[in-house]
């Protein structure tokens, strides 16, 4: 294996993480509300814009993630108590406009507050480069993966193994039967939103050191991780995180073998390749409507 | 109040001239002309169709850079220019949507907006042709050997293509083609049973579409005479679908009035640097869910019988 | 040969068989019924023939030519209809564009001519409104000619339906349910309409749970149990049949 692609490797793979965890609040939404979150990218740039402010007012680090996470749940909560909600049983078009608003809501105020400047935040641990096979692995590219790795577990135990996972999934599978045995459905989704943004904040916490940030970043990382969840078939969670991963496989080696300045349009580019081929992605389940 | 409409708007658009005091406002109802024929093209799909397009400035970018770069670096004539961007855009929204159109409504969400991206970084990347981010010059459009110049003249144009094209939206959506495709939007499965081929419909208006948006993107490039690739970007075409939505879904007079308004609120907001994105998302929000239907229809429905 | 044929339909969605194994043929110019308790698979049983879903296994055929696998859109070109039974009607037009609509496949779609206004195009839609209105008059919605559908009541848009899947000039109506939700004297009336309709020469096959209007109209019935055949014959027939009394009063009854 050349060093070229190992460093390509890693970089892909530390990018993708991050789209993993923007494909999972995708899927968490699209599963307990059937709605796509066009906002779902704001979060991420949400996550990584708050963590420079607070660390700038001189808070601890800790304490800075911490705000930059809860935060962005309490928007993402926002939005499905004022603007989801009151827009209940809408067609599929009115409520992609309206996540489309609260994007841009939340973009044109982080500009107003923030400016148009880019930020960066120091690594989490050591800046000395890891020497691997002649690639080079920085160490934040570590916490990136290890944190992924860490959150995709924990939302696996939650899922699988408390009441309140297993009343998030039953909602899913059929809101109005959830409802009949006693889950609070609306509760359920407040909380899907609530979980969905701060996993996107993590990601964008994670990726503020090895990228830089700016109130914009959030379309693009947003996007790409739509792409993801559908790479892996929108709605699954496993295909997520492996959308999320090839995604930035892709990304990083069409980047580094063919053109860099192509390298956003890649993810789209793939997305057409997927719904020409595979339209219900990786893992996606096969669905007969009924009438 | 149907039947008066057109009229009014011909004579509105007649008598307009008399009272812009200077260019700067013919520069303004000449951009919410253009605005108004996009956003009726856009409105056939949206509001008629229920389907969506968020990358109709990818359409319009692909009309205009047409007409920038073949009369500058290969010699073709501006009309042939023009006519060449429509085919190529209308082509390659059939090659996209036709896998798209046989799922649901968020792919195609997705897959245009996608499309709309790629579209913009190819003119950014492409900077031998385009210019890259600097933007390029447009030759002017001489017809019949007489070159349009002057805000006066090309307000004609836009004037007159205005009305041709709300004419013809409303002639297309009373007709049977209209009402499949309303059909279609009221109730997939009822269409289909009649007969209406689903994926073949939307597929055709939204080829239709873009056809429009770039024709309009040919026209603006030779009226402005330089552009740059911020005309493609995603901020435009959610500004087109912020203008369908405030004016009305599914009405023809609604995409003329949402043009109007929403050209005239960045001129309003221009001192207000970043407040222009919040107030579309703020706007966008708001329309939808407390105003679905949009202005005219709203209005209409309030003050007897409208569309 | 029968107009339409049945032979070993079958459907399955995941794990479970809603239509096994079923078969029948329904002659020109019938009233055909299709009953059963709820759940047997008679609406699924429609969904098949009409192309909404695909049968897991089976052969369909109208006037001798296999329909299996064609997509619904290309069925109503053949010259077959339907209804359904929980209402598809385009909320976002008129009563009267919702039964226009019907006749979709007889008028000229060009899209460049519908913008430019072209003559004939206008004359023969003209037309059609008229013919809509009529067909409103003939299933009893003469007073909703000018109302959007959003505005009409539910018994209403039952017939709005029926109209619409008219408009098609079908040879093979499929009705699901016309009768369901509506009161006595509304099903009276729709059974009467069924009747006028068969008598024009067009054959209906018909799901429906009210007995006395099935047993009153039905030239011949098909009884579906757990998605299986159960028994088939004219009224009479159906009515003396133990296997039918068992099934609808519960086994241990019988």
């Amino acid at each position: 294996m050349s060093a070229q692609f190992l460093q390509l490797l890693f970089s892909g793979i530390t990018v993708g993480a991050t789209y993993a965890l923007a494909a999972l609040g995708f899927t968490l939404i699209y599963n307990a509300s059937n709605v796509i979150n066009f906002a779902q990218g704001e979060f991420i740039m949400l996550g990584g814009m708050l963590t420079v402010f607070f660390i700038h007012t001189g808070l601890p680090m800790p304490l800075a993630v911490a705000l930059a996470i809860v935060l962005p749940a309490g928007v993402g909560i926002l939005i499905e108590k004022l603007a989801i909600q009151p827009a209940k049983g809408a067609e599929v078009v009115a409520l992609i406009i309206i996540t489309i608003g609260a994007s841009l809501l939340i973009r044109g105020l982080a500009q107003v507050f923030f400016g148009k400047g880019s930020f960066g935040l120091e690594p989490f641990s050591s800046h000395a480069p890891i020497d691997i096979g002649g690639a080079v692995l920085l160490p934040q590219s570590l916490w990136v993966l290890a944190v992924t790795a860490l959150v995709v577990v924990m939302l696996w135990l939650f899922f699988s193994r408390t009441v309140m996972g297993k009343a998030i999934r039953a909602t899913s599978c059929n809101p109005l039967a959830a409802q009949l045995v006693g889950i609070d459905v609306h509760w359920v989704l407040l909380l899907s939103y609530a979980l969905s943004a701060a996993l996107g904040a993590i990601g964008g916490i994670l990726l503020t050191p090895l990228t830089m940030t700016s109130y914009d970043v959030g379309i693009m990382l947003g996007l790409k991780g739509f792409v993801a969840a559908v790479v892996g078939g929108l709605g699954s969670g496993l295909g997520a995180v492996l959308g999320g991963l090839l995604v930035g496989i892709i990304e990083a080696m069409s980047a580094g073998y063919l053109s860099s300045a192509y390298k956003d349009a890649v993810p789209f580019v793939l997305i057409f390749i997927i719904l020409f081929f595979l339209p219900r992605g990786l893992m996606g389940a096969k669905a007969t409507e009924r009438v | 109040m149907k039947r008066l409409a057109m009229p009014l708007l011909a004579l509105i658009l007649l008598l307009l001239p008399l009272v812009l005091p200077n260019m700067y406002y013919y520069d303004l109802v000449i951009r919410m002309t253009i605005n108004a024929v996009i956003v009726l093209g856009l409105n056939l799909l949206i509001g008629f169709a229920g389907q969506i397009s968020l990358g109709h400035a990818g359409f319009f970018g692909i009309g205009a850079y047409a007409s920038a770069v073949l009369p500058t670096h290969f010699g073709w004539h501006p009309v042939a220019a023009l006519l060449a961007g429509a085919v190529a855009t209308a082509l390659l929204a059939a090659l996209v949507a036709k896998p798209i159109f046989r799922l649901h409504g968020h792919y195609l969400a997705m897959a245009t907006l996608g499309l709309g991206i790629i579209i913009a970084i190819v003119i950014r990347n492409e900077t031998g042709y385009t210019g890259g981010p600097d933007g390029m010059a447009v030759p002017p459009l001489a017809i019949f050997g007489h070159e349009i110049s002057g805000e006066r003249e090309w307000y004609w144009v836009f004037a007159a293509n205005l009305l041709l094209s709300v004419w013809f939206c409303r002639n297309l959506m009373d007709s049977p083609f209209g009402r499949a495709l309303r059909a279609l939007h009221g109730s997939e499965v009822a269409a289909q049973v009649v007969g209406v081929d689903l994926a073949r419909y939307k597929m055709a208006i939204f080829v239709f579409s873009a056809f429009f948006a770039s024709i309009m993107g040919s026209l603006t490039a030779h009226y402005v005479g330089f552009i740059t690739p911020n005309v493609a970007d995603f901020f435009h075409s959610i500004e087109l679908v912020t203008m369908v939505v405030v004016g009305g879904m599914a009405s023809v007079f609604g995409s003329v009035v949402g043009a109007v308004l929403l050209t005239a609120l960045p001129q309003a907001l221009a001192a207000f640097d970043g407040w222009e994105t919040v107030a579309f998302g703020a706007i966008l929000m708001l329309f939808m869910i407390f105003l679905p239907r949009g202005l005219v229809p709203t209005l209409a429905a309030r003050f007897g019988r409208g569309e | 040969m029968a107009l339409l044929e049945v032979k070993g339909l079958s459907k399955a969605f995941g794990g479970v068989l809603a239509v096994q194994d079923v078969g029948f043929a329904v002659e020109a110019g019938l009233v055909y019924s299709v009953i059963g308790p709820n759940g047997a698979g008679k609406t699924t049983l429609f969904n098949l023939i009409t192309g909404i879903y695909q049968p897991t296994g089976g052969e369909i055929s109208l006037d001798g030519c296999s329909i299996v696998g064609q997509p619904p859109h290309r069925l109503a070109g053949m010259g077959v209809a339907r209804t359904f039974q929980n209402l598809q009607i385009c909320m976002n037009m008129s009563a009267r564009e919702n039964v226009m609509v019907g006749a979709h496949l007889s008028l000229d779609r060009n899209l460049v001519k519908a913008m430019i206004r072209w003559p004939t195009l206008r004359r023969s839609d003209n037309a059609l409104s008229d013919r809509a209105g009529e067909l409103m008059c003939y299933v009893g919605l003469d007073s909703y000619l000018a109302s959007p559908a959003s505005a009409m009541p539910y018994g209403a848009l039952k017939r709005l339906e029926i109209a619409r899947a008219l408009a098609a000039r079908p040879k093979l109506l499929f009705l699901d349910e016309p009768a369901a939700g509506l009161n006595p004297k509304e099903t009276a009336e729709i059974d009467a309409l069924i009747r006028r309709i068969a008598d024009q020469g067009v054959t209906v096959v018909l799901v429906e749970h009210d007995m006395k209007m099935v047993m009153n109209i039905s030239d011949r019935i098909l009884v579906l149990d757990y998605g299986k055949k159960l028994a088939e014959g004219s009224a009479a027939e159906v009515r003396a049949n133990p296997a039918v009394v068992a099934a609808y009063l519960g086994a241990h009854h019988a």
